[in-house]
This record gives structure tokens, sequence and C-alpha cells, in this order.
């Protein structure tokens, strides 16, 4: 049963900044002269905060920090993290195009990976030719493109262009050939970046449900790399979380979504620039643990938590609190009013409230606050797209169109057959 | 859920006594041999090689109107301006051989040769966005420039063999053809070894220094000038000149190929095996350094 098929072993890799060589030899003979004479680099600028107290831990820099993990037959394994938290990086030692520093990956099978779809295509060249080169780039040999050129034409619905340059080609069809050849690929161990975010909506589909085939119905290992934490948890049972060049967690998919949504993106809190008579001093928006956040997922329940000041006598105010959308527009709002709290009688003038907004309201989108106090026309303070915050998708069915139809609101509809 | 993974301490993994027993097919590592050539794995990619060389090929010619015509138009022209330069003007016996032909013979090599350097030293640097996206291995990219050059040699030859026809029927040339034909295609090989080992090397540094591409195009331009394409080498008999030519591995090569074909040109088998040991030893170093750079190019390049 334990078939490990990836084995990777304190697998690191350190980028070198500022000298990684001039680019010209004129430059580096006189780097070398400098040198040799004792005087400074001329040409260390790049990447490096010239200083010779940080020197030493600014000049290397770990892209991947002792990583070690196994994956075994048949899984589909998906790898999640933020920017620079070094899915790139071992992406591209996995698939050979740089190496390691230190540590090894060893594996059992052959490997092809996709990095892009349609790389070495040619332009001057028949969709049949391109066909036969860019398996071959991937690894196939002439016999094996025979054997599958049919399905493969197929798969990219382009039976009547497939003489005609792919310079003529229009984008889609051009994708969708390209994603037909590496579709179509037989390896034992595929791995896959984000590439199916192209095409339209019934092509990613198609092009989603070939990877899940590959992985479920053939028994072959994916390695999947992607943003988009629903389609991980769609397509892949583990997961692998990087952060900072490192493991994480790994486990499935389902619980290592979760740790990068509570791992990171601690949310923006909003603190008021200055005192005035009556405004609004913090504000962040807060996960059901309490813990500032800003992804939460679509059946996360999102708090919102402000604090409230007054610092003249006589005032009567009403508070409005909006949820708006990325280009600004209100979604919802509310209004409350305020004086039950900030009347003369009661003897504090400061106070923090929260509000609860249900999950399954918003669809995957980005959105922020926008909170105000007013009397009538009088508007004591005002703040817009305040702590912003992404709600994302944990893995509906929707997630395969990658965001593109959600609409606006989220219905918590019930769905039953009822014939 | 077939696998659920621990969570990531630092402990011991595996057993090491395990793993030792285990088979992998590819272990991906930080360095391997300088020795491991790796040329196994090229010919495993042969198919790949052939589909390049169909590709370059092809994509030549698609949507001119002459196609493959175009290969013969450059000898054709090159070879006339000889005629008035190295003929006309400067009066430059050719050993009796018919001056058209002494010249398109020396063109058509040294086309070869030089087109052959340019390209395969471009190596890297023009295929950075494919070698940046997926693994094969590089060495089949050169072998395939070398590869299908050697088509267009083979139209330009067949062009020179045209030539011959004509100077032999006419009788304006009597050719005394003999197992020294066999020479010909031996030299070929050599200089396609040349080309390639001397073009992986100067890829490999260009990764890092562009200045060499510059370089080479300067090199090749007067490279041509201290070959024997334009004049025979028995001109230079007792000229203090000749030295330059006799450590130009190509000499040998010009001489021994219009020696086989026209049975006119200077060189001996001690000759001949310093070209051949220089394209041994150009194309070793070569690989060894071409391999040492294609490992982490992508971060230098």
């Amino acid at each position: 049963m334990s078939n490990t098929v990836i084995k990777v072993e304190n697998l690191s890799k350190q980028y070198r900044l500022g000298q990684i060589g001039t680019g010209s030899l004129a430059h580096d003979i006189n780097r070398w002269w400098h040198k040799v004479r004792g005087n400074e680099d001329p040409y260390l600028k790049v990447g490096e905060a010239n200083d010779r107290a940080s020197k030493g831990d600014s000049e290397y820099v770990w892209s991947l920090r002792d990583v070690n993990f196994e994956i075994k037959q048949g899984d589909a394994v998906g790898i999640i993290g933020r920017n620079g938290a070094g899915k790139s990086t071992l992406l591209k030692i996995l698939s050979r195009t740089t190496a390691p520093t230190i540590g090894n990956i060893k594996i059992k099978g052959r490997v092809a990976s996709l990095l892009e779809v349609g790389t070495g295509f040619h332009p001057e060249l028949s969709g049949r030719e391109n066909i036969f080169l860019n398996g071959a780039i991937l690894g196939m040999t002439k016999a094996e493109i025979k054997k599958k050129f049919d399905e493969i034409v197929d798969f990219a619905g382009v039976e009547r262009y497939i003489d005609t340059p792919v310079k003529r080609y229009s984008s889609g069809m051009y994708v969708r050939l390209a994603f037909g050849v590496a579709a179509h690929l037989e390896p034992e161990i595929l791995i896959v970046d984000e590439v199916l975010a192209v095409g339209d909506a019934e092509f990613q589909k198609k092009a989603l449900g070939k990877m899940q085939d590959v992985s479920k119905g053939q028994g072959r290992t994916v390695l999947f790399v992607s943003h988009n934490m629903g389609v991980v948890t769609q397509l892949c049972n583990s997961a692998i979380l990087l952060n900072k060049g490192s493991v994480a967690y790994t486990g499935t998919s389902d619980i290592v979504v979760q740790k990068y949504l509570n791992l990171n993106l601690s949310g923006e809190t909003y603190e008021a620039p200055e005192e005035k008579e009556f405004y609004i001093k913090k504000v962040q928006v807060v996960d059901e643990q309490g813990k500032v956040c800003s992804t939460f997922g679509t059946s996360n329940k999102i708090y919102l938590q402000f604090t409230i000041a007054k610092n003249i006598k006589k005032a009567s105010a009403q508070l409005s609190c909006t949820i708006q959308n990325k280009t600004g527009d209100y979604l919802t709002t509310f209004v409350e009013d305020l004086d039950k709290w900030f009347n003369d009688a009661n003897g504090t003038n400061e106070h923090t409230f929260q509000v609860l907004y249900p999950g399954d309201l918003l669809v995957p989108n980005y959105y922020a606050f926008r909170l105000a106090i007013f009397s009538g026309r009088a508007v004591y303070d005002l703040v817009e797209m305040i702590c912003p915050f992404s709600v994302i998708d944990e893995g509906s069915a929707m997630a395969m169109y990658e965001g593109a139809g959600y609409g606006y609101f989220s219905t918590n509809h019930q769905f039953k057959q009822i014939l | 859920m077939s696998t659920l993974y621990k969570e990531l301490e630092r402990e011991q993994p595996m057993t090491e006594t395990n793993t030792d027993k285990e088979h992998w097919d590819m272990i991906i590592q930080p360095k391997t041999s300088m020795l491991d050539l790796q040329l196994k794995e090229v010919w495993r990619y042969r198919d790949l090689i052939m589909l390049f060389v169909k590709r370059d090929f092809a994509a030549q010619v698609k949507q001119t109107v002459l196609g493959p015509v175009w290969h013969l138009i450059q000898p054709i022209l090159t070879t006339i301006i000889f005629l008035v330069l190295f003929g006309g003007i400067a009066g430059i016996q050719t050993e009796g051989v018919p001056q058209p032909m002494f010249y398109m013979a020396g063109i058509t090599l040294w086309y070869y040769f030089s087109l052959s350097l340019t390209a395969t030293a471009g190596t890297f640097v023009t295929n950075a966005p494919i070698f940046g996206k997926v693994y094969f291995p590089r060495l089949v990219l050169p072998v395939s420039i070398v590869i299908s050059n050697l088509i267009k040699l083979a139209i330009q030859f067949g062009l020179l063999v045209v030539i011959m026809f004509y100077y032999g029927i006419s009788g304006k040339y009597v050719f005394h053809f003999n197992i020294y034909l066999l020479l010909a295609p031996v030299v070929i090989f050599i200089l396609a070894g040349l080309s390639l080992g001397l073009g992986i090397i100067i890829s490999s540094l260009t990764t890092k220094y562009r200045d060499f591409t510059l370089l080479l195009t300067f090199a090749v331009q007067l490279g041509m000038y201290v070959s024997p394409i334009g004049y025979p080498l028995s001109k230079l008999e007792g000229s203090k000149y000749r030295i330059l030519l006799e450590i130009n591995p190509i000499t040998p090569l010009v001489e021994a190929f219009r020696y086989s074909l026209f049975g006119k040109g200077t060189f001996t088998t001690g000759t001949l095996l310093y070209s051949f040991a220089f394209m041994m030893v150009s194309l070793f170093f070569g690989i060894i350094m071409f391999n040492k750079v294609e490992k982490s190019f992508m971060d230098t390049v």
C-alpha cells in the first residue's frame, strides 16, 4: 500500500542576491580588478542593502528551506501557499528546469510537468506538426503521439483546422490544442501549474474534468499548484501548505486549506489618525476565534469590531455600516442609533461594538467596509474602503469557473427533488 | 481519504535502510558527476531531435516563394564575389581547378560551419523561454541544429555536384575519382562535431557573458579569411602567415574536401588527425560545460 512515488528530502534552494554576475565580461573583470586591489565591488547594489552589518544575512535568500514530504501513488496533491512561499521554486525543481542547492527528490515513474501549455508551439507550423513537436517536448515518443493523435484533435475540437498554421488559430483554439496535447500525456506523475485559468468556462470544466480522470480514474499521481482554494479542495485529496519556503502543514486538502486561511493573511486594522469630537477610533475584521483576519471561506461568519469615541458634551448621532465591493459600491447598509450608549449620564465616552455577518452571505470576491457617524446632514466621521477582506470558495462546484460567474450574493437556497 | 499525512514535525524521516533498497527512476539532486555526459538521455529523446530538425527546416521555408532555393542563393552570390575579388582583382590561382567549382566547395563547407556554430552558440539565450518551462536534455537543441544545417549543406552540395557535372561533361576539367571520395563524408562529420563542440562551449559562456555573442559574429567573419576558402593552402608555401592557417582546424578539412572531389589539396593524415582531435576535445569540454550550465542557467540567464 505504501507506494511512495515522490520523496523530497531536505530540499533547499538558495538564491543569491546582488552578485549573480554583472552580465558583462568587462564588468566582471573590472570587479575582479577592484577586488585584487582591495577596493569595494563597484557593481554591488542590486537587491542588497549595502550595509556591512547586515551583509551576511542579506546576500543569500532561501527560497526553499528543508522541505520534506512524500507523495504516494494515485494521490492528487495540492500545493498551496502565498506568493513567495516557494511554490514556483518547488515546481521548477520538480520539473528540472533548475537544480536544488541542497537535498534531493527521488521519483518513481515518468514525470511530465505543465508549467505552461503550448511550450514550444511554433506559429508557422500547422496544428498537426505542433502536436507532434509539443508532445515530443513534453517527453512523448512519436509512436505514442500517433496513437493519441485523434483523441487530442477531438478533445481540442480543431479538426477542420488541423493543417492550418497555428498562428491563424483563435486564441481559444490555440489553448485548447495546447492543453489537449498536455492532457493526453501519459506520465505516471503529472505536475500542473495554474494553467487552467485560461479558456472559456466550458473548456475549463473539460480541462479540470480531464485532470480528475487522470488522478481518480487512471490511478496516476497529480501535483497541482494553485491559488484557487476551491479547485484544490475539489480536485485534490491531500495538500501541502508552504510558508516562507518550508512545509507548514500536510494533510487532507480541506484541512490544509483551512490552515492556509488561518495561517497568515492577518487582516488590516484601521486606526484613526487623529482624535475628533465624535469618531471611529479603531476597526478590525475578525474570525470566529477572534483573530484579526482578512480571508474568509464562504461559509465562515464575519465579525466586524469597532470602537467609537466621543469627546464632546452634547451630541446625538447615528452610525451607518456598509459592506462595499472592490469598486466601492454599497452592497448592504444598516443604521444604528448611538444615543443609548453615548448619553451624558453615561460615564464613559468610548465603546466597542461587534457586528456579526452570517456565513453564506457574500460570494467569493473582495470587499471592504464603510463606517459613518452622522446626525441629520452633519457628518462627524466617515471612513471608506477600510479593512479590506476577501471571501474565497471552499470547494463548491462553481470553483471550477475561477470565480467568473458568482454574481452578487449567495442565496442560501434549498435544492431538492420533488418529483 | 487514501492517504493522511502526518504533520511535519522535525522528526526522523523513514529509516535509512528502508530507502536504500527502493528503486528510484530519477533522483533530482544539486550536482551530478562532472563526467556524466548524459548521452543516453539525449538518445532517449531522439524523436524530439528529429522534430526540431523538421521544425527548423519547415518554419524557414513557409511563406516564402522560393522556399529551399534560398539556400542556394547565398553560396552562388558569395561565389560570384570571390570570382571578382580573389580570382579577378587579386588573381590568385586555384591549383588548376576551375574557380567557380573551387570557391563553391570551400564556401559550402564554411557556411555549414558558421551557420551551425552561430546557431548552437545561441542555444541558451534564444531558448530560455522553453527551457524555463519544461525539461528535456538541453543538448537535444544544439544537436538538432547541427543536423538541420546538414540538410542545407546537402542542398548546396547538390549545386556543387551540378557544377562539377558541367565541367566534367564539357571536358573543361578531368576528374579522377578514387577511394579518397570517401573522405568527403568524414570531413563533414568532423566539421559537424567541431561546430557543435565550439558552439556549446560558447553557448555555455553566453549565459553569463553576452560579450561572446558579439565576439562570435566577428570571429566567424574573420575566420573565413584565415581558412583556405578563397585561395588554396599551397599558395602560402613559405609564407610567414602559413602558421595561422595551420593552427586552424578547419584548414585540413577544407583541403581534404577539395582533394577528395577534385584531386587537388594539401593535407596529411597528421593534419586531419589534428582536426579530429580538436573536435573531440572541444566536444568533450563542451558537453561538460553545457551540462554544468544547463542545471542552473535559469537562475543566471
